[in-house]
């Protein structure tokens, strides 16, 4: 049961510097009850999608459908059902954060009294009770993005938006939202999530499509996604850069694939399947050829990883435009490399 | 956050009421955002209450000796009214351009509610501050001496003429803040824009006294129609004054109309139109 499907969804904007895809074709599709992330760098498109998706924007090409409802068409109907959390907290700066959180219950027509109730309901579950009676202007920005995360939840929604919704997070209230979003998912709420962190999206979701230049280039879950790039890596740092060719041989003898020399040339990384025995194995034979480490671990892979793996180039900022003009290709054949292995 | 209440089915609880309702109720606590920010706000208090008591007597007493019209108070009181109402219909424009930066614009747009209901609520916090604007000026002004010959009506009439004009105009202004999206711009061009169109009109000097390109621009300037009708029915006139030549201030009346047509069949529309596609970056 799709519950969030979207189709071919193009979004071209027409900037100074020519025109950006921030969409190119995008495909998605999310079953009820599940949490899906959307995975990708700066400028890869996540916020455009989930505009799209929650009827801020009308897509160039491509249509969006909510729970069987046509987003362009209807959009009214599908602001009934969902909750949204922009990437950017979107509070009134002049109300309490009690008077935000009824304005949102108020302006979803639940009523004076339930709005009422349900605003100090959310105040502390999302421990806001500093917050609930000052202007917001003048609170921490985690404090604005937690009643901003609130108001996403004033009607338990059925389908849930959150883009980025850990940024700006302390760790502690990050954990909490964690714990907050995986109860609701377990209450039925379908959720699209979008994050930079593959570790959160690993976390949080059934299913985790990468996306980047506008487009889907691989989707899976998250142990499909980690068994295309590889598990671990084993990370040596080198006290003299000039052993850097003596390393670099030895840690692929024990790797999956090349071994990269980054940082300022003494950094030097391997993917590794089994990480705890590669590490022994590495680590004996730099002492056997005498290679003196600073520093020596593994580490699970990251975005960055994700993106070299599945593009060949390393995750691109929103500065290098058009970076994933020349991808095409490429992406195209390990999303089929992908679905083959699945 | 850890305590996670029990969610009920809040959505269920959505009252379905009918459509004008639910427009009503939505742009009441729209309003009602935009009342608070009055109190919240300062620099928007301070240009409420304190701007129209120093403008009304920087005027009346600096420039009165100076003019060569009787009880320079009578005539000049119009004009400060327009004025003032006419620069507080800019807090929409640079209000509409805060809530894109913010992004609250974008929370509105997720919610069910009726698309112009955030332009009403809007429109009428402007309508808010212009009202207390328009008691405090003309309490200070009854002190000064500035009186009301004609009837109650045609002072009630006077009032509501220079509100509804405002109110029309904070439409327009509401429009260009979405469009500029800029409040700093929105604050300059405004003051710019507007310094100069209430002046080079016949607000605080008689049109007749002007240099012949001043004074057909001010003729056909909307404020000088604004202000005529608004000293014609506060008895604000002067017999000794010459006819005036131009059609617009010939029929004020008619030309203030128009203006308030204009603004609110054109600008209403693209206002909410425009509203429906805006997004913060
Ligand atoms: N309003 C706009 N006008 C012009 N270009 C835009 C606009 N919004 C987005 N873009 C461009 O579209 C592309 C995709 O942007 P988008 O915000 O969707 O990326 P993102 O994946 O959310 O990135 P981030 O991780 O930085 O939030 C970027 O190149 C961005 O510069
Ligand atoms: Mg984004």
């Amino acid at each position: 049961m799709t519950i969030i499907e979207a189709r071919g969804l193009t979004k071209i904007y027409k900037t100074k510097t020519g025109a950006v895809h921030a969409l190119d074709g995008l495909d998605l599709s999310v079953p009820r009850g599940t949490v899906k992330s959307l995975l990708g760098p700066n400028g890869a498109g996540k916020t455009t999608a989930v505009k799209v998706l929650t009827t801020l924007i009308k897509p160039d090409r491509g249509t969006a459908h909510i729970d069987g409802i046509d987003v362009a068409a209807a959009p009214k109907e599908v602001r009934r059902i969902i909750g949204v959390a922009g990437q950017y907290a979107a509070v009134d700066e002049n109300l309490t954060g009690f008077e935000n959180l009824e304005m949102v219950g108020r302006l979803y027509h639940l009523g004076a009294k339930t709005a009422r109730r349900r605003a100090q309901e959310l105040i502390d579950q999302f421990e806001l009770t500093e917050a609930g009676n000052r202007p917001v202007k003048g609170f921490s920005g985690g404090m604005r993005r937690r009643i901003d995360l609130a108001g996403a939840l004033v009607i338990n929604p059925k389908i849930l938006f959150l883009d980025e919704p850990t940024t700006g997070l302390d760790p502690r209230s990050r954990l909490a939202l964690w714990g907050v979003i995986k109860n609701l998912v377990a209450e039925g709420t379908t959720l699209l999530l979008t994050t930079q962190y593959l570790e959160e999206a690993d976390q949080l979701s059934d299913d985790i499509a990468v996306i980047d230049g506008g487009r889907v280039i691989a989707e899976g879950t998250a142990d499909e996604l980690k068994a295309q790039i590889g598990g671990h890596r084993v990370v040596v740092t080198l006290v003299d850069e000039a052993d850097a060719g003596t390393a670099v041989g030895i840690l692929a003898r024990h790797g999956e694939g090349e071994a990269q020399v980054s940082g300022d040339g003494r950094v030097v990384e391997v993917p590794v399947t089994d990480g705890p025995r590669a590490l022994q194995y590495v680590l004996a034979d730099l002492g056997e050829a005498k290679i003196q480490l600073h520093d020596a671990g593994m580490r699970r892979p990251t975005l960055d990883d994700v993106f070299l793996k599945l593009t060949g180039r390393k995750a691109e900022s929103d500065d290098d435009d058009d970076g994933g003009a020349g991808t095409g290709t490429g992406s195209q054949r390990v999303k089929t490399e992908l679905e083959n292995a699945k | 956050m850890t305590t996670l209440t029990q969610p009920d089915s809040t959505s269920a609880l959505a009252s379905t009421g009918s459509s004008l309702g639910q427009f009503v109720s939505d742009g009441w606590i729209a309003t009602r955002r935009n009342l608070v920010k009055i109190k919240r706000v300062p620099e928007i208090l301070v240009f409420t209450i304190l701007q129209p008591i120093m403008f009304v007597l920087l005027f009346s007493q600096v420039y009165g000796g100076a003019m060569a019209i009787d009880n320079y108070t009578l005539f000049l009181m119009a004009g400060i009214f327009a004025q003032t109402v006419i620069f507080g219909s800019t807090f929409s424009g640079a209000a509409m351009a805060q809530d894109l930066k913010d992004g609250i614009i974008d929370r509105f747009r997720t919610l069910p509610m009726s698309p112009a209901a955030v332009l009403v609520g809007r429109t009428n916090g402007d309508l808010a501050i212009n009202s207390i604007s328009m008691l405090i000026m003309m309490a200070t002004g009854w002190a000064v001496g500035w009186r009301v010959t004609t009837s109650f009506w045609g002072f009630l009439g006077g009032v509501a003429m220079l509100l509804l004009f405002s109110y029309s105009f904070s439409w327009v202004m509401a429009l260009l803040g979405m469009s500029v999206r800029s409040p700093e711009i929105i604050n300059n061009a405004s003051f710019m824009i507007l310094f100069p169109l209430t002046f080079i009109s016949n607000a605080f000097v008689p049109i007749h006294t002007m240099p012949d390109i001043l004074r057909v621009i001010a003729e056909w300037n909307p404020v000088s129609a604004l202000v005529a009708s608004a000293r014609q029915l506060f008895g604000n006139t002067y017999a000794e004054f010459p006819e005036p030549t131009a059609w617009t201030l010939q029929h004020p009346f008619v030309t203030v109309f128009i203006g308030i047509a204009v603004m609110l069949l054109v600008f209403v529309p693209l206002a909410i139109r425009k509203f429906e596609s805006i997004s913060s970056r």
